[in-house]
């Protein structure tokens, strides 16, 4: 069992390095199709066989980048987090190294079947329900070593990230298994059991909170964990994490209505939805806010230390997008949005901005610490962080002024009274903004290949560095 | 006094982080009342479905308006329906190119959900209501227009324009980005899938489609048909289902 040399407690961190390549490896991959999706809305040439078209593949990109991407980093840190902030090693490696397997076997199954058009229809759960036993299977393997491995913990304290874990493992479990309830046809066909207004609910319960608990809470733990260690500083206020903790954990189960404004769903849920998704800002913010001031007294190593960049970037997406997303909840605003690529805009400012950047803070901050070296190279570090920012930009403008631009075009009238535009001149208007789109996140992409360019180096130069013994071969 | 006995913040809060069960079960407790509170009532109150809220149903009953569900007389198959007799569920090709629909995606970009607003109702049709989608396991809502919504697709444009609109989308809309879809031509649906299909749509726990032995019998019908014969069904079957009397708030 390898362990790393500088900490006196071993901690097993073989698990850690293989999620942790694992999540660089489907952040390449994840983002590649995303690019390769954009680039048909905006020359559809490019659906030239059926399993590669816009509609089996799109499942595939959100799939793979939360799923897969997502997934991986958050198995990689909570395992990293857990332990060090516990001063424990895990309380099974072996469940870890299951959850490990089982995972990627999901996700190549994911792969197989998306492309096939095997699909449950239910956004962010295509997946079939055999896979749906697997990862419930898997989560509860995950979920029970982490929670035992916080139950054994050496100091008195649960660190304030295990929240957030805890939080996500408990909320992801509920709504995994209530949105996937379905009858069977076949191995490859199911039904939900829930219809129209009720199963739209359900649907956006579980869709809105895979991104608050999966890819904020989550996420928010790594947050909690990273910053203040690159930053060599505290947290910057206690209290405000266990405010931002408890009413994020309250509040954000309920904003899954807000996707349904406007729709069948009685006005009464859409209401709430919205009511809470406003009050949401307060915590939202001092999270990040908490964040941000962790750096107090450290801004200046913003120009040397690229990681912390990365970070902090991270936070103020972070406070972009949850300013952004309660005034899309609002109905007048969600009017004009709802159906538009305002939307794919929004979440994009929080997957490429926050949840995207938080990660590749993360793991480059522990691909040094668990190979225990510098970076291959620090400069590419820097090019990844300014193709990341450019190109979450570039693709988050673009979304944003197609986004308008659709809604406004959708609800205008002429003198006479009758509708301006056909759907179609909305469609070709968004035809540059689709090209834009697409270029932006090629940029992103390939900052994600520069990245793998570069942990691969970095772990050959250490393994070098140490001899080949070093190297953890053994699984 | 070490550092690590300081309460640095609510006594319960501080019990909380120094227990494994008890943060465990103050989290998992928590995290429930969002969705009870929101996903319970729509299963009991009868607003939340048109045909059960009691001011559409009292003007159904005295024959104001035209019935938002169909109800089917003993004997009566589903080719006795008219559009206009209220919502139905789906015929057996109609499901079988509803898989079909889900297969490929499309919910993704077209919504089948028309917002109560002047524009939408210029462009697709009187707003859509709850009981419309009550046979729909899963919804299919969809979240984006990248295409027009299809609500009320049915009966807007003849089977030949679907055909060739889904075969090769810009020989018919120049500007559109929907992929071809000829290859559907090229499949026969699958007989024994789609009475399975009907026979789980029977056994639903929420709005069971209810076909009785002659609908089932009905699906040997398909036999033959292409999977574009069945999309297209689906689509000719979307929103004509209830006569809508105009003036009549069919919202609450």
């Amino acid at each position: 069992m390898e362990t790393t040399q500088t900490a006196p407690v071993k901690y097993d961190m073989d698990i850690v390095r293989w999620f942790s390549i694992a999540a660089v490896i489907y952040f390449v991959v994840g983002t590649l199709i995303g690019v390769w999706i954009a680039a048909e809305l905006a020359w559809p040439v490019l659906n030239f066989i059926p399993e590669i078209a816009f509609g089996r593949l799109r499942p595939l990109h959100t799939n793979a980048v939360i799923f897969a991407f997502g997934g991986c980093t958050l198995m990689a840190t909570g395992f990293y987090i857990v332990q060090r902030t516990g001063a424990t090693r895990l309380w099974s490696n072996g469940l870890a190294w299951f959850t490990f397997w089982g995972w990627n076997l999901i996700i190549v199954l994911a792969v197989i079947t998306l492309p096939l058009g095997i699909n449950q229809a239910k956004e962010y759960a295509e997946l079939e329900w055999p896979i749906d036993i697997l990862i419930a299977i898997v989560w509860l393997a995950f979920g029970l070593n982490y929670i035992m491995t916080i139950a054994i913990r050496k100091v008195s304290h649960i660190y304030v990230s295990n929240w957030f874990f805890m939080g996500m493992i408990v909320m992801i479990t509920y709504l995994h298994v209530v949105n996937s309830l379905v009858i069977p046809v076949s191995l490859t066909q199911s039904y939900s059991i829930f219809s129209g207004v009720q199963d739209a609910m359900i649907q956006w319960w579980w869709g809105h909170n895979a991104v608050g608990f999966y890819l904020t809470a989550g996420f928010l733990g790594m947050m909690y964990y990273f910053v203040p260690k690159q930053a060599n500083r505290p947290v910057f206020s206690y209290r405000l994490s266990v405010l931002h903790f408890w009413s994020l954990m309250f509040g954000y189960v309920w904003l899954g209505a807000h996707h349904l404004q406007y729709t069948a769903l009685p006005d009464w849920t859409g209401s709430l939805g919205a009511a809470i998704s406003l009050a949401m800002i307060i915590p939202s913010w001092g999270g990040a806010m908490n964040g941000m001031m962790t750096l107090s007294g450290a801004w200046d190593r913003l120009r040397t230390d690229y990681i912390l960049r990365f970070l902090v970037v991270a936070l103020a997406f972070y406070a972009m997008s949850t300013f952004e997303g309660p005034v899309m909840s609002i109905k007048t605003v969600n009017a004009l949005s709802h159906y538009t690529d305002w939307t794919i805009g929004h979440v994009h400012s929080g997957a490429l901005g926050w949840v995207a950047m938080v990660s590749i803070g993360a793991l480059y901050h522990m691909v040094k610490k668990l190979w225990n070296t510098e970076m291959y190279s620090d400069n590419l570090v820097n090019v990844h962080f300014w193709l990341s920012t450019v190109g979450t930009v570039v693709y988050i403008v673009a979304m944003w002024v197609s986004g308008i631009m659709q809604g406004l075009m959708w609800l205008d009238y002429d003198e006479y009274g009758t509708l301006s535009y056909t759907f179609v001149e909305s469609v070709s208007a968004m035809h540059p903004y689709y090209a834009m789109r697409a270029i932006g996140g090629m940029i992103f992409n390939l900052g994600a290949w520069i990245m793998l360019y570069n942990v691969v180096m970095t772990v050959r130069q250490a393994s070098t560095a140490r001899g080949a013994s070093a190297v953890p071969a053994n699984a | 006094m070490s550092d690590h006995d300081k309460i640095y913040s609510t006594k319960l809060q501080d019990k909380l982080e120094r227990s494994t069960v008890l943060m465990f079960a103050m989290v998992a407790f928590v995290l429930v009342f969002g969705g009870i509170v929101e996903i319970v009532p729509l299963f009991y109150l009868d607003r939340t479905m048109t045909h059960l809220s009691p001011d559409v149903k009292s003007k159904v009953g005295k024959k104001e308006i035209s019935p938002i569900v169909w109800q089917r007389q003993p004997g009566q198959s589903l080719d006795d329906w008219k559009p206009g007799d209220g919502v139905r569920p789906y015929k057996a090709l109609e499901l079988a190119g509803r898989a079909i629909f889900i297969r490929e995606g499309c919910y993704l970009c077209h919504s089948q959900m028309i917002r109560p607003f002047r524009d939408e109702k210029d462009r697709y049709g009187h707003y859509s209501v709850s009981s419309e989608s009550m046979y729909d396991h899963p919804f299919q809502w969809g979240s984006k227009r990248t295409g027009p919504d299809l609500a009320r697709v049915g009966g807007k444009y003849s089977d030949e324009w679907h055909r060739r609109h889904l075969k090769y989308p810009r020989e018919v809309v120049p500007e559109s980005v929907m992929p071809n879809y000829f290859f559907l031509e090229d499949k026969k649906v699958d007989v024994a899938k789609v009475k399975k299909t009907m026979e789980v749509m029977n056994s639903m726990p929420f709005y069971p489609a209810n076909y009785t032995k002659a609908d089932m019998e009905s699906a040997a019908g398909v036999e033959g048909k292409t999977e574009m014969d069945a999309l297209i069904a689906y689509l000719q079957s979307l929103g004509n289902h209830i006569k809508f009397t105009e003036g009549v708030n069919y919202r609450d």
